[in-house]
């Protein structure tokens, strides 16, 4: 991909403009309650968790969130999100099962909070087990990709039975800054390492890691197309036998 | 001055200085004491402070294991995913490491009980999770499953590989699922966490383990300190990601010196093979 495609897809994945993770709650689910806290320890608000009804059916709802102003932004850390964000997602990713519930996961956050707490409180160990307890649920359980995905962070909810993107989203290993500093020794070549990362939806697809790629929510009829979406694979996921989607769904990673 | 410190030129100095070798001693990557090389033992640790020298896969299995035999000694990186300068720090990494990928994984026996190991290598890319390394370490636990063997997995890295992309990123799905299906056999796993210990491999199959051990000393964490300091511009304590320092918050069952690491292995083993 040329650098101005792929970099211009990086920094409308990180727009303003994009679509907050309330709104888009909101916009999609109906009967959103939004359930708080790890039960272990505190309440990350850079993960918001809750339950809903997508076209009338029960879901558990998972959702990173970079917070809608700078006030909250800064509580969120701007969508990094703690082992306690983590856990709170564990939590009702094991409750989904109880109650057999889908799982559906919003992602768009830059990566896990890089911060001394975060480390102390076992980052490491909750993305571990947030990874370990989604690919586990005998539940359908879909992954959608609608800002950033970065790293470990977002893989920690980017474990379901397909993984969707919306046109202007990434999904990467390491932001191409951190690519370019890593690699080149030069954190301004970021536009050239988005170029070679292949970190777009397009690319993405065509490599697997993908199964598709909608149009960039920006309008009521858009939303609504989403949420069309998410219910005819959620219905479809939901009709298999549980040991047929599992196997599918150890099958999608095993093949990596 | 005495005239017998005078009598030596530069090039006599440079001489006699060539004949003594630049490794007798060493400083501890830990406490910085300097301590003559042989005092650190088979084990190499540092007699001052127990830090354990970073070892590479062999010297590491020469000291736990008592036979072994490797799976898949061959199995390297799709050449596919592999550009010129990716090709270039692999060759790199192969001379340095005398190792095709970060990990070595096989079938070995401690004191007489059979069990699956790997051992990563930090001389190898900074032991990072390649495809290749991923796949080694999806095939150890899934034969361990098929065996009904116990598998310790000894790790050091730096974390995910940046060069393969997502390919490194989806290694942490494909191994924690493969330790899923190990442990829902009953089966138990025993991760020696070691020097060091960072990004994807701890946020996955390091953090995934029924008894978690880790070595004095090592580093242990998910975020590295400079991505820290970068970022947030605060300077982290200095031993805020130490195994003592996990083991007080509760992330590690217990930390144990290279010495006693093969009795402690085999003892937790036998004292984990109830399982259904």
């Amino acid at each position: 991909m040329s650098e101005n495609a792929a970099y211009d897809i990086v920094q409308a994945a990180r727009s303003q403009s994009k679509i907050d993770s309330y709104t888009l709650i909101n916009g999609v689910f109906s009967d959103f309650h939004e359930l708080h806290g790890d039960r272990l320890h505190g309440d990350d608000p850079a993960l918001i968790g809750g339950v809903g009804r997508l076209n009338g059916r029960p879901v558990t709802i998972l959702a990173t969130n970079k917070g809608r102003d700078m006030a909250e932004g800064q509580a969120t850390h701007f969508g990094g999100v703690s082992p306690d964000g983590y856990r709170k997602a564990i939590r009702l990713m094991k409750q989904s099962t109880k109650f057999n519930r889908p799982i559906v996961a919003l992602i768009n956050t830059p990566g896990a909070y890089p911060g001394v707490e975060a480390e102390y409180g076992g980052q490491g160990e909750a993305i571990a087990r947030s990874i370990q307890t989604g690919l586990g649920q005998p539940v359908p359980y879909l992954s959608l990709i609608f800002g950033e995905a970065g790293s470990g962070g977002a893989l920690a909810l980017a474990t379901g039975d397909e993984v969707w993107m919306l046109e202007k989203s990434t999904y990467s290993v390491v932001s191409p800054e951190g690519y370019a500093s890593i690699l080149w020794r030069d954190g301004k070549l970021a536009d050239q390492a988005a170029a070679k990362m292949k970190l777009t939806p397009s690319e993405l697809l065509a490599a697997g890691f993908v199964d598709r790629v909608l149009p960039e929510v920006t309008t009521p009829e858009t939303l609504s197309a989403l949420t069309t979406q998410l219910d005819l694979k959620i219905t479809a996921l939901a009709k298999l036998p549980v040991a047929e989607l599992m196997a599918a769904r150890r099958q999608r990673y095993r093949q990596f | 001055m005495p005239a017998k410190f005078n009598g030596l030129d530069k090039s006599t100095l440079a001489k006699r200085m060539d004949k003594i070798p630049s490794d007798l001693y060493v400083t501890c990557p830990y406490c910085k004491q300097s301590v003559y090389h042989q005092k650190l033992g088979p084990f190499q640790e540092c007699p001052h402070c127990g830090y354990g020298f970073r070892l590479g896969a062999a010297a590491r299995l020469k000291i736990v294991t008592d036979k072994f035999e490797a799976f898949d000694a061959e199995l390297a990186v799709d050449p596919a995913l592999v550009d010129d300068q990716y090709a270039e720090k692999l060759t790199k990494a192969k001379q340095h490491s005398g190792l095709p990928e970060s990990v070595v994984t096989g079938m070995a026996t401690i004191d007489s009980l059979q069990v699956a190991i790997g051992v990563m290598d930090s001389n190898f890319m900074m032991g990072s999770l390649g495809s290749a390394t991923g796949e080694k370490l999806t095939r150890l636990f899934e034969e361990a499953t098929r065996r009904r063997l116990p598998v310790v997995l000894y790790t050091a890295s730096g974390g995910a590989r940046m060069q393969e992309g997502l390919h490194s990123l989806m290694q942490m799905a494909k191994v924690t699922q493969a330790v899923t299906a190990h442990g829902e056999a009953g089966l138990c796993y025993l991760v020696v966490l070691t020097d060091p210990t960072t990004g994807g491999v701890t946020a996955s199959f390091a953090m995934e383990a029924d008894i978690t051990l880790a070595e004095p000393h090592a580093l242990i964490g998910f975020t590295g300190r400079r991505v820290i300091e970068s970022t947030l511009h605060i300077k982290p304590p200095a031993d805020f990601q130490r195994a003592e320092t996990l083991l007080a918050n509760g992330f590690v069952d217990d930390i144990v010196a290279r010495s006693a690491q093969k009795a402690t292995i085999v003892s937790l083993l036998k004292l984990s093979q109830g399982g259904a």
